[in-house]
């Protein structure tokens, strides 16, 4: 290989470059079909009945109107419910109490389903399945997450270096930061279409992953595994709740097993995706720093409380980051859970490191302005030699290139040192930054790709890999075009059915580094087998490439925020009408698709700065703002200029692409620089998201 | 009861329909027409925003019956040459056999493998395995050139990610450029274009790579109108 440059040969420059999404024109046109849209003129409608109760017991089902109601073909209760293996081994990231659905008289959380109802048309269904009569055993239940609570878990040790305690030096930033509930809401709801035949079954399915839903549903029927088909071209975003299995898809599983030979479709509704698809944890962040008047810490201390739930364990990992961000000889990072009456939390964009950064990325601007530093500056100084979690080396970490080349792009230099000094009519104009963070995260499951010359030079690659929206469909496109050297468009790709080699889950930001690894392992393997003129029909398979530095280094992604923020000074509206965000995440296979992706992050860390809240009522168990008219999302005119920059990294140890994953890091740090802004802005310090007008209102009103 | 209108020039009936039923359940269970989404089912997101008649509206918050006699145009219909209804779903017939082996499909026969995007192949039965992959599942190409403005130039900008509400914005950017440009008035602003799309939610692409699409469909647009009035 040449020793200009350790990256594989490009051969037709098809990585890095932009090409347009392979699947758009589908898209654009309406016919690329999702889960729930496979035509089936057998369909029949599957409607959930959820529990009222946040605990307790059914005591009673009456279904006698139900069945009796037109067009009802089935009414599903744990007294009638085919049986599910309470045995099953299910893949690591699986909730077995929220997939065992309609096996027991128990209820776990308010919302559960408690019976389902299968009709003819999908209005048919939703009807009986109000006619289905409930009584209840109910049991006192527990909703309230606080950090207060006496009963707080520890669910692993605390991760401890030197003495948090005695660390020394004259400031201290002591102050707690908190996140809310969220809700993924990815557009499409998660959607099956399931249809038994015979002892054999085939879901079209809403997923991150078609292998692992065919493992875990195999797993719970006690089938073989190539008794189960699922199929899933096309997602509708999923951002980290379609990687697990939720209750819906196992309803639709036992629904479909009453009416065989018939496809049975369950989408969730929007209101139901706020109680039976997983959420991120509230977060509640103590963060306390330790620094000398020069702004280098001697100690970081963080504990992050969490929520989750008795039905099964899920810990938002809120306090990892700041164990990989800055030098400090003493540190504490831990967390506690509140265990509660109330659904499975799951994965949502950046799981842990969303939520996490967000108080000790504020935290590091409190110190800043504690030393009259300036708060690239104090990050700066912070710069750790190695990471400070492992001390290990890194394969590469450029978050000072980031931070510099951000505050050139932004014009940062600009910036008056003191808070609420610019004002522009009726608005108070600031700027903030902050830092981000991803991990370079182990794919789930493994992969397998197989390519195939169909003649003429054109290549057919297969693994049954989802692109949930992420592009993945084009770059995997381009890693096989490259390698094979030949243009794009003859190379086909075909993923998103389990029929398809094995694909990790799309979860982790891994696609690229997994699946693009492994096409790429698979193509070279191609030509080293069949060289440039191959038989029709030659075909040439390869598994995910072992990385060979793995253990040897800490392997991160980084990147720094920007943002822009306006406060009115008559009714406390916050605005932000610039994010700018520099990333290095090593190797960029599809500009296009990767800025996508960066944009799209930085935009919903905007959503979760300024609007987005899931309020529990615990008095009740469930979700009060269960839509989009109240549970906000950003929408067009929230946005103005958002920028996403990356600098040329190379990092050939992460894996043979040198690809590090952009699928989430974008979402990290926004929430802190937009909230370091309105502070710079106003002067008043908020360390909650969402920012409200009250929270600026009194203190900047006329 | 039954419902007739016209869907993309075509005229439907769908027979049955309970009164309650929205005109986005008869497009996209009874009709064949899933290119309009149901994301929010309450008027919240615009994924099903269609014409009825002239005027866009969600198509979730229109009865069915509200439709009769009146003309109807969907995602589908946007191309010059407007999809027949059933075109755009995908045949889901059989999937796994009897006998437990993958692939034996009940409709093509061969091997049922999940049919790519645009594909980048010409002709897809030479490399289909067992010569029918993707036959079935209905998601050929349309030919880039049929393509409204707005739709090549949500291709070109890369305002689709995940395509969810895809549908949705183009049906209300189609009707943007047609009030603005198509009415001899100059190409919208970007606050204009932001404000014609308030109702459509993405959750992906953080709209910037949106507004420049309904820019660049309209800039188009007014150049192509300008040239025709031209002698």
């Amino acid at each position: 290989m040449s020793t200009t440059s350790e990256r594989p040969a490009a051969r037709t420059g098809a990585i890095g470059a932009g090409p347009r999404r392979v699947e758009g024109p589908a898209k654009v046109a309406g016919t690329a079909a999702y889960a729930y849209e496979y035509r089936a003129a057998d369909a029949a409608y599957l409607a959930p009945v959820q529990a009222t109760i946040a605990r307790g017991r059914v005591a009673a089902v009456d279904t006698a109107a139900a069945e009796a109601a037109e067009g009802v073909l089935a009414v599903l209760w744990h007294g009638n419910a085919p049986r599910l293996r309470t045995d099953a081994e299910l893949p690591g990231l699986q909730q077995p109490g929220e997939l065992h659905v309609l096996q027991s008289a128990e209820v776990h959380y308010r919302g559960q389903p408690v019976a389902a109802v299968v009709a003819e048309t999908f209005e048919a269904a939703q009807h009986a399945a109000a006619l289905v009569t409930l009584t209840y055993e109910q049991l006192p239940h527990d909703a309230e997450f606080s950090a207060g609570r006496t009963d707080l878990a520890t669910p692993k040790e605390d991760h401890r270096q030197g003495d948090v305690k005695a660390a020394e030096g004259e400031v201290v930033v002591d102050q707690t930061y908190t996140t809310p509930m969220q809700h993924n809401n990815p557009m499409e709801p998660h959607s099956t279409m399931a249809r038994w035949d015979g002892e054999a079954i085939t879901l079209h399915e809403s997923t991150q992953g078609a292998h692992m839903v065919r493992e875990t549903v195999a797993e719970l029927l006690g089938l073989e595994q190539g008794r189960v088909r699922v199929v899933a071209p096309y997602v509708g975003g999923g951002f980290g709740s379609k990687g697990p299995l939720h209750a819906p898809t196992v309803l639709a599983v036992l629904g479909a097993r009453a009416v065989p030979h018939r496809s049975v479709k369950l989408a969730a509704t929007r209101r139901q995706m706020f109680s039976l698809v997983g959420y991120r944890s509230p977060t509640v962040q103590r963060v306390r720093l330790r620094a000398d008047a020069q702004g280098r810490l001697s100690g970081i201390d963080v504990t992050a409380t969490v929520q989750s739930a008795r039905l099964g364990d899920f810990i938002e990992e809120a306090a990892g980051p700041a164990k990989s961000m800055y030098a400090a000889p003493n540190r504490r990072m831990g967390h506690r859970a509140a265990r509660l009456d109330v659904p499975v939390p799951t994965w949502m964009r950046a799981p842990g490191e969303c939520p996490g950064m967000f108080g000790p990325e504020v935290a590091m601007d409190e110190l800043a302005v504690a030393c009259g530093l300036d708060p690239i500056e104090a990050r700066v100084r912070n710069e750790p030699e190695r990471d400070p979690a492992t001390g290990k080396p890194f394969s590469t970490r450029n978050l000072i290139a980031c931070l510099r080349e951000g505050a050139d792009r932004f014009g940062w230099a600009d910036r008056p040192a003191e808070p609420g000094a610019r004002r522009e009519g009726e608005w108070l104009v600031g700027t903030g930054v902050a830092a981000s963070f991803y991990p370079v995260v182990p794919p789930v499951g493994g992969s397998r790709a197989l390519v195939r010359h169909a003649g003429d030079g054109r290549y057919v690659v297969s693994l049954a890999a989802a692109d949930i929206g992420t592009g993945a469909w084009t770059a995997l496109t381009q890693v096989a075009a490259d390698v094979l050297g030949v243009p794009l468009e003859h190379v086909e790709v075909r993923l998103g059915d389990s029929a398809l080699p094995l694909a990790s889950l799309a979860g982790g930001s891994t696609g690229m580094m997994s699946w693009g690894s492994t096409v790429h392992a698979a193509a070279t393997a191609f030509r080293r087998l069949h060289g440039d003129d191959p038989a029709p029909g030659a075909e040439a398979a390869a598994d995910l490439p072992e990385v060979a530095h793995r253990d040897d280094y800490a392997m991160h992604a980084y990147g720094a925020q920007f943002a822009e923020v306006r406060v009115n000074t008559d009714t406390g509206e916050i605005r932000v009408p610039r994010l700018l965000g520099v990333f290095a995440a090593g190797r960029i296979v599809n500009a296009r698709t990767a800025r996508s992706q960066f944009v799209g992050g930085m935009t919903m860390g905007l959503s979760m700065a300024l609007h987005e809240e899931s309020v529990l009522d615990a008095r009740f168990g469930h979700v009060v703002n269960a839509d989009f008219a109240e549970y906000h999302i950003a929408a067009n005119a929230d946005v103005a200029d958002i920028q996403a920059h990356w600098i040329d990294e190379h990092d050939p140890l992460v894996n043979p692409l040198g690809a590090k994953g952009i699928g989430e890091i974008g979402i990290v740090g926004t929430a802190a620089a937009v909230a370091n802004a309105a502070y710079h802005a106003t002067g008043v310090r908020v360390r909650r998201v969402p920012l409200r007008l009250d929270d600026f209102l009194d203190a900047v009103g006329a | 009861m039954r419902v007739e209108f016209t869907v993309n020039g075509h005229a439907v009936a769908a027979d049955d329909v309970w009164p309650g039923e929205s005109l986005l359940f008869v497009l996209r269970e009874r009709l064949g027409l899933p290119g309009s989404k149901n994301a929010c089912e309450q008027g919240e997101c615009g994924s099903c925003t269609v014409y009825l008649d002239d005027v866009t509206v969600c198509a979730c918050l229109v009865a069915a019956g509200q439709a009769a006699g009146r003309r109807v145009r969907t995602v589908e219909g946007l191309a010059a040459q407007p999809a027949r209804a059933g075109a755009g779903a995908a045949g889901a017939d059989g999937g796994v056999g009897e006998a437990g082996g993958i692939g034996a499909d009940g409709r093509a026969g061969g091997a049922a493998v999940a049919a790519g995007p645009g594909s980048a192949l010409g002709a897809r039965g030479d490399t289909a395995a067992g010569g029918a992959a993707g036959a079935d599942t209905g998601q050929r190409d349309p030919d880039a050139e049929r393509l409204s403005p707005v739709q090549r130039a949500f291709l070109e900008e890369g305002a689709v990610q995940c395509g969810f509400c895809t549908p949705g914005l183009l049906v209300q950017a189609h009707d943007l450029v047609a009030r603005t440009v198509g009415a001899g008035g100059p190409v919208p602003g970007d606050a204009h274009i932001r404000e014609a799309l308030a109702g459509n939610l993405c959750r992906c692409t953080g709209y910037q790579a949106i507004v420049a699409a309904v820019r660049r469909a309209a800039e188009r647009e007014h150049a192509r109108l300008a040239g025709q009035e031209r002698p």
